[in-house]
């Protein structure tokens, strides 16, 4: 399946290069470079490049392209969800996925992939696994290890590897047994230039931060589970009880995970928490601008909006902006033409504005696009689908554990179209 | 330069901190100049003795080699240190080893000793490992050794070697492909294997090496479709994949009746596109044998086929990406029509993805969307466009888009379509315009409209987006030329202004073909062209050509001498078509003497009615390649695919995946296999499907069952837990069917039935005796049969079982609860044994009850004396009417063992109905030994107890002696678990062993509590108000029999029936509501079941003439259901 692994930094060099089958001479990057130049933007470079005698399938995080070498016919998004894997295990052992990180760890990064990968097929890719096999370096590890001598590498087969939960490792024990969730839903929508919603929908989350003694078993159920529509969930939640009763019933992986993504049913209407007063516009012969902003709250429960940031591409022909903000600061960038605002927390009594004129190239026509604006921002203590947690139990141990629920709402992909 | 990062390597190769010369390229390192030196002194720490200096040696090495550097060289002194203890210099010398055997074989072969020992090792994983090296080290030599080494593997005791043992197998194979063979038989053995943790990796195996043998997977069929659900999710996707592959060359087409009905009205229904390829051939083979078909039997889905899509439907809410798209392509690919809906959501969910994810899913969706296009209808919004995505995905969603339209959404989709045309994305533009054209051909309605706003773009400022208007533009008029001259003429206007070449020659091959329609100006274009004709792009200027000739044809007159020279200029160019082109065509359409014939026809040639072109997808078609493949994604075929195979016409032989049972299991431990597995369901019900039917898995079941057994046996590993409740339900749902079964053949069966039991007993066979014989063997009976029937029913019945599903599942739930709550009172009981005799003694005089039914003298007063403790407990300071309490009833007796059969010995028993004190879960049964014998019988005890797993027995003393002709009772306690499933033991006396079994009535399963009739009432309403709304109350309306009509009896024969106590009514004081008219009394009854103490409500509302209605309120459905038949028979008899 994977012949091999190269890593691509944004400056075209490979740093680091594994194996599984007989050697690829790093020459078949080429092909990626030339598909990399031809690509106007980083992210425009096709995950999947046919080369004559391989096929190259990429991802990009963290500025760093994942390019895997394959030979024969594999389903593209095997490969890709696995390189994505890849990193998601890098990011939960250094912290940080970045070309230096990977370097100064060159030797777990290799051992990492030694094991995640055999023959070019996934063989552990369960981080509680890895963990066992390979412990992840801390300083304080590194420096035991350097005076008794110890290693990083497990020497026996991770208890997960062989039960039928194999998620959970054996043996966890804290002394102070939490069990945090965080409902996190993010707005996504497409807002048209009269201010009417053209699509809205809203995808939430619920992360897990789990430390809890033994083998408990959670049951997690909800006050509306109708408003859930379409979910995903980590392998250790019971598909049967969900489908019979809408209860989430799961023997937790230890430490954090994402115990389920969904998706709130179409039916029910979007609440939008905030509006926008917008007039950007070009005169046709003269080189300014007009460039007029105004942000206010809308549905939001009485919950302040915060750390609201808006962010805008500015037309090609736009030499600079001269803005005035009511409150936050402005950025704009003269070569990448983006805008962005950041605004902060929304005041409803003296709402946020940005004004001012923009400066055009000089005898340019004006331009017939106008940017679109996205906005990012947050809400705490809510969750905008009114999804709300009835109450989280605790089976198959003694204790009694401190259990948190906490609410977000962040907008996700929201556009207003201007 | 390259000395210096010589020597920055010399100075830190180690991993600790980012060196300076990383970011540079290897390739240009020094290599050459200082090498020796550095290499010297890591062959210096490799040498050494201490393994803290090896270890930083390998790391420093393996970071070289991690940089793409060679280091070759250091070859023998590192393969000196494959036996080192320090388990991480070995694995570092591992991946070194990996990475140059191949280069280095003759020193590699000195470490395969090491991993022989290796092979040896006690601890799995060095054996795993050890193997995973061997077969990983590229050289030719070994090959018999590393298949000597995975054959043995492959039967390693450790799931995780077979594992890997799996995985050497295509490693071995791309080795030395003429292994084949046998690799196939280790293959074939690994398939057989019933862990989940081999499965995936078994079937990757079989992909490489033989994905032609297919036959390889018939007996392993089932299994791996009841296996999926625990495989980790790589081997799923793997599976699902395959088992795609095999249900295409195994089933039947599930769409091909569709096809037929729709023959007709297809087309005119969803347009052409709608049609298949397949059923096109299809059809024809329909139209040369219609009426064969006619009479041909309705499609009827394998059941095998239908358990592949019920096993895989749940993993479309998979975390992982590729299991979610594998399950979506084999739903499209095998589903009916009316069930591939279902992945549309899941698809629709990956767009939230990684933009890598959404590409993939989205040529995957705009593939669908064209045969299928009202699955993703719905969700068309998903598909609108953000200004933030990567062109590649505004693109494809613009394809899906467009693929979505008809009529009805369109004027929404261009209104979209008019903000993209605004984009900065000037590609993406271009698509968009494209996309107009196709929404104008395929929907005639707005093609007007279309076309309008095209032109309009026409005046755009960015000549991209005119020239891909007027390409777009071009295809539309060709479609209706004659309406649209002032288009036309609008165009030619535009040759002034647009340079783009491929737009200046649509307008010119616009201008040249409808040159009728615009006489006056195609000339002046001509002459605008010709003055320009050198500096033209090659594509314009055969354009120009064209329209020469074109008007030289049709108007000879204006532009012969502006023909002449176009055609002397193209004479001289430098490009060789373009002067072919003007050679040929002067020949053409210049009369000369020498022109032959075809000049004459040269009108013809030139201006024939072109048909319009026809704008398509280019994902049309794409899905005869496997969806979700790279093949498919590429649309070329890769190296590897296989390609899906078409259905066949008529399906193979299904009875070659039937699996023949090892050991074949009486009826009872099939049962009782499947009880336990519910009991393990409640402490861990995995994922499981929900709808069923179980054509398929009766047999897979029963396979899975051995499988179970033996691997429990060796205690590693527990097989697929997801089978396992898979199975659990069905095991439920047989019960269910079974129950429907007796309901409907319970005459019928009746009269069949008791002959055959009376004729066993001759001596006693009272009422009850028979009764609970006939259900035996009518649960027997119905039980095979229900087997048989299912394939019919099975299609009806899946909603029914699933609303029974999840029924079982609240049991399971409130079962745990229900266990939680019992402890408190389980203090309470104790302290009611204590004080029992006194208070028996006071009170039974005080609550005896009117109707005192005669008893078996012993067991009766017990039983008798605790249901008053419990009363006399609980309601110490309530006022009790004399009628309160329970009274008891007679007790019945069964046959366990027949004097002719036990030889002598004949047992029978009976339940006492008191509290069996070692154990308050348990039910006292009370058994008496009758020797009939001439002989004594010595050590009566009992042996070899065969219980599901949760119930337990306690077994009765032993009975050293029993002299003949004497009779003796013992007591014995069994927890049935709430179930009626029978205890099965074995019987010894000191000669024999006798297998005999109790079986429990479903009323011995309960003990009476008491309540208030309020309390009652509340706990009535507690329980339909539920969690599960009506599912609680099971109601019958009945006629009672003509000698039960009064309160005496009836209260007996339900007392008699089960173990309830009676609910005091009518005078009660506290009674809120008002007393029911005494001559239609109503009577309440109340229980909890032994082991889960779930209450049990028994209401009998009697009506006048005998009519009365029947209601049993208990979270137990199965308990509910059975007790509603018992006490329905009780009644009417």
């Amino acid at each position: 399946m994977i012949h091999s692994l190269f890593l691509i930094n944004a400056s075209g060099d490979i740093f680091l290069e594994k194996h599984w089958k007989s050697v690829v001479s790093r020459s078949v990057c080429d092909y990626f470079f030339e598909a990399q130049e031809r690509a106007t933007e980083p992210e425009n470079v096709p995950p999947v490049i046919p080369t004559p005698h391989h096929y190259l399938i990429s991802v990009l995080r963290h500025r760093i392209y994942f390019v895997a070498v394959i030979q024969s016919e594999v389903p593209p998004l095997f490969v890709i969800e696995f390189l994505h894997r890849v990193v998601d295990t890098f990011q939960d052992y250094f912290g940080v996925c970045t070309e230096a990180a990977i370097k100064d760890n060159v030797v777990v990064v290799y051992e990492l992939l030694e094991e995640m990968l055999d023959n070019g097929f996934p063989l552990a890719t369960e981080s509680n696994i890895l963990k066992e096999l390979i412990k992840p370096p801390t300083i304080l590890r590194t420096m035991v290890n350097t005076i008794t001598g110890s290693t990083n590498v497990g020497e026996q087969l991770p208890t997960g590897q062989l039960s039928v939960v194999p998620w959970r490792r054996t043996g966890v024990k804290y002394t102070n047994n939490e069990a945090y969730f965080d409902v996190v839903e993010e707005i996504d929508a497409i807002i048209d230039k009269s201010g009417s919603t053209i699509t809205a929908e809203i995808q939430g989350v619920i992360d897990a931060c789990v430390k809890l003694t033994g083998m408990p078993d959670l049951t997690l159920s909800f006050m509306n589970p109708r408003l859930l529509d379409d979910v995903s969930f980590h392998p250790c939640v019971r598909f049967k009880r969900w489908e019979a009763e809408r209860i989430l019933s799961f023997i937790p992986p230890d430490g954090n995970f994402r115990l389920l993504s969904y998706h709130v049913s179409s039916q029910n209407l979007v609440a939008i928490p905030v509006y926008i007063k917008h007039n950007i516009t070009f005169r046709e012969g003269s080189s300014q601008g007009r460039f007029d902003l105004t942000l206010g709250p809308k549905q939001t429960m009485g919950k302040a909006v915060e750390s609201v940031l808006v962010s805008s591409q500015l037309p090609r022909g736009v030499l600079n902006a001269n803005l005035n903000p009511s409150q936050g600061t402005y950025t704009f960038d003269p070569v990448t033409k983006m805008l962005s605002w950041d605004v902060g927390k929304i005041n409803p009594q003296k709402l946020p504005s940005l004004k001012g004129t923009m400066s055009l190239q000089a005898g340019a026509s004006k331009p017939d696009e106008n940017p679109t604006i996205n906005i990012q921002l947050k809400i705490q203590q809510m969750a905008i689908s009114g999804l709300k947690v009835n109450r989280l139990d605790m089976y198959g141990e003694k204790y009694k554990p401190f259990k948190g629920i906490k609410y977000m709402t962040k907008a996700g992909k929201f556009q207003v179209r201007t | 330069m390259s000395a210096n990062s010589a020597f920055n390597d010399e100075k830190g190769g180690s991993s600790s901190v980012g060196e300076p010369e990383y970011g540079h390229d290897p390739a240009s390192g020094g290599i050459f100049s200082s090498d020796y030196k550095r290499h010297d002194d890591l062959k210096e720490m490799l040498d050494s003795n201490k393994d803290s200096l090896k270890l930083e040696a390998m790391k420093r090495i393996v970071a070289m080699i991690a940089r793409g550097k060679n280091t070759s060289d250091l070859f023998p002194a590192v393969v000196k240190n494959v036996a080192c203890k320090n388990i991480e210099v070995k694995k570092l010398v591992y991946v070194y080893l990996v990475r140059y055997a191949e280069e280095q074989q003759d020193l590699a072969l000195l470490s395969i000793s090491t991993f022989q020992r290796g092979l040896k090792d006690p601890n799995q994983l060095i054996r795993a490992s050890a193997l995973r090296v061997l077969s990983s080290i590229r050289v030719t030599i070994i090959v018999p050794i590393m298949m000597l080494a995975i054959k043995e593997a492959a039967s390693d005791m450790s799931p995780y070697v077979r594992k890997t043992a799996a995985h050497a197998i295509p490693k071995l194979y791309s080795l030395d492909p003429e292994q084949k063979d046998q690799l196939i038989e280790v293959i074939e053995k690994l398939l057989a294997d019933k862990t989940t943790l081999v499965a995936g990796s078994v079937v990757m195996a079989f992909e490489e090496v033989c994905p032609e043998r297919i036959d390889l997977i018939h007996k392993n069929y089932r299994k791996l479709c009841n296996l999926l659900i625990d495989v980790e999710e790589w081997g799923q996707v793997v599976i699902i994949n395959m088992l795609t592959r095999y249900a295409r060359t195994q089933f039947l087409n599930p769409n091909m009746n569709e096809s037929l009905l729709e023959e007709g009205s297809d087309k005119t229904f969803y347009g052409s596109d709608e049609d298949e390829d397949e059923e096109e051939e299809e059809e024809k083979d329909k139209k040369a044998e219609a009426p064969a078909m006619a009479k041909r039997k309705p499609y009827v889905m394998d059941p095998d086929h239908r358990l592949l899509l019920r096993n895989t439907k749940p993993l479309l809410q998979s975390r992982n990406a590729a299991v979610v798209m594998a399950v979506a392509q084999l739903y499209f690919h095998l589903a009916p029509k009316a069930e591939v809906g279902v992945i549309a959501k899941a698809l629709v969910r990956l767009l939230r993805s990684h933009s890598e994810v959404q590409y993939v899913v989205l040529q995957n969706v705009a593939t669908m969307s064209i045969k299928r296009r009202g699955m993703f209808e719905p969700y068309l919004k998903s598909f609108y466009i953000r200004s933030t995505d990567p062109t590649q995905i505004k693109v494809l969603k613009l394809e899906v888009l467009t693929n979505l339209a008809n009529e009805t959404n369109i004027s929404t989709i261009l209104r979209e379509f008019q903000t993209y045309i605004k984009s900065m994305d000037k590609d993406f533009v271009a698509a968009t315009i494209q996309a107009i054209g196709r929404c104008a051909t395929n929907i005639g309605e707005v093609r007007d409209t279309c076309l309008n706003g095209l032109v309009q773009l026409l005046s755009n400022r960015d000549e991209l987006v005119v020239a891909e208007s007027v390409v777009v533009i071009k295809k539309l008029l060709q479609m209706q030329p004659e309406k649209h001259s002032d288009i036309i003429k609008h165009m030619a206007k535009l040759t002034d202004n647009i340079q783009v070449p491929m737009a200046r020659a649509s307008i010119l091959w616009l201008i040249g073909e409808y040159c009728e329609h615009v006489p006056k100006i195609a000339p002046d274009v001509l002459r605008k062209m010709a003055k320009s004709f050198t500096n033209e792009e090659d594509i314009v200027k055969l354009q120009i050509i064209n329209l020469a000739a074109k008007l030289y044809l049709t108007n000879s007159k204006q532009t012969k001498l502006l023909t002449q020279y176009v055609l002397n200029l193209a004479k001289y160019d430098q490009n060789y078509d373009i002067r072919d082109r003007a050679r040929f065509i002067r020949q053409l359409i210049v009369p000369t003497e020498k022109s032959g014939a075809l000049s004459k026809y040269a009108k013809k040639l030139f201006l024939a009615l072109k048909p319009a072109p026809v704008l398509e997808s280019p994902f049309k078609d794409r899905d005869h390649f496997q969806l979700g493949s790279l093949s498919h994604l590429l649309n070329a075929k890769a190296g590897g695919y296989q390609e899906l195979p078409d259905w066949p016409e008529a399906a193979p032989d299904p009875s070659v995946r039937n699996v023949e049972v090892k050991d074949s299991v009486p009826e009872w431990t099939k049962c009782s296999s499947r009880e336990k597995r519910k009991e393990k369901k409640v402490e861990k019900p995995f994922y499981s499907d929900s709808e069923g039917e179980s054509g398929p898995t009766e047999s897979a079941d029963s396979e899975s069952d051995s499988a179970s057994g033996s691997e429990s046996g060796s205690g590693i590993e527990e097989s697929g837990s997801g089978s396992e409740s898979e199975e659990s339900e069905e095991g439920s749902e047989s019960e269910e069917e079974e129950e429907e079964e007796k309901e409907k053949d319970k005459k019928k069966k009746k009269k069949e039935l008791k002959k055959p039991v009376q004729e066993s007993e001759s001596e006693q066979s009272s009422e009850e005796e028979e009764r609970k014989h006939e259900r035996k063997s009518k649960q027997r009976k119905s039980e095979s049969e229900s087997e048989s029937d299912e394939e019919e029913d099975s299609e009806s019945e899946s909603s029914q079982t699933e609303s029974e599903d999840s029924e079982s599942e609240a049991e399971v739930k409130k079962k745990k609860k229900a266990a939680e709550s019992k402890p408190p009172s389980k203090p309470v009981k104790k302290d009611n044994k204590k004080e029992k005799k006194e208070m028996s003694l006071l009170d039974l005089d005080d609550f005896e009850p009117a109707p005192s039914p005669q008893a078996t003298p012993v067991n009766s007063f017990l039983s008798n004396s605790l249901a008053t403790d419990l009363e006399g407990l609980s309601l110490s300071d309530a006022v009790l009417s004399p009628a309160t309490i329970s009274p008891s009833s007679a007790l019945k007796s069964y046959e366990m063992l027949h004097r002719i059969t036990g030889e002598g010995l004949s047992v029978e028993y009976c339940f006492s109905r008191q509290p069996f004190s070692p154990d308050a879960n348990m039910v006292a049964v009370q058994m008496q030994f009758t020797n009939n014998a001439t002989s004594d019988t010595k050590n009566l005890h009992m042996e070899d107890v065969k219980l599901q797993s949760g119930m337990r027995v306690k077994e009765f003393p032993e009975i050293e002696l029993l002299p003949a002709g004497e009779m003796v009772t013992a007591v014995m306690g069994i927890d049935f678990c709430d179930s009626t499933q029978a205890a099965n033991f074995q019987l010894c006396t000191h000669t024999r062993k006798f297998f005999v079994s109790i079986q429990p009535p479903v009323g011995e399963l309960m003990r009476p509590v008491f309540l208030t009739e309020n309390e009652f009432k509340k706990e009535q309403e507690k329980l339909l108000l539920g969690q599960l709304m009506g599912m609680n109350e099971i109601t019958e309306k009945i006629t009672l029999d003509v000698k039960c009509r009064n309160e005496h009896s009836i209260v007996q024969r339900v007392i008699t029936a089960a173990n309830l106590s009676r609910v005091p009514c009518g005078s009660d004081k506290e009674c809120s509501p008002p007393v029911p008219p005494p001559d239609h009394p109503v009577h309440r009854f109340a229980g909890r079941t032994v082991t889960s103490s779930s209450l049990v409500l028994v209401t009998v509302a009697t009506k006048e003439e005998g009519a009365a209605k029947l209601t049993i309120n208990c979270e137990k459905m199965v308990i509910g259901t059975m007790l509603v038949k018992d006490i329905l028979l009780a009644l009417t008899q």
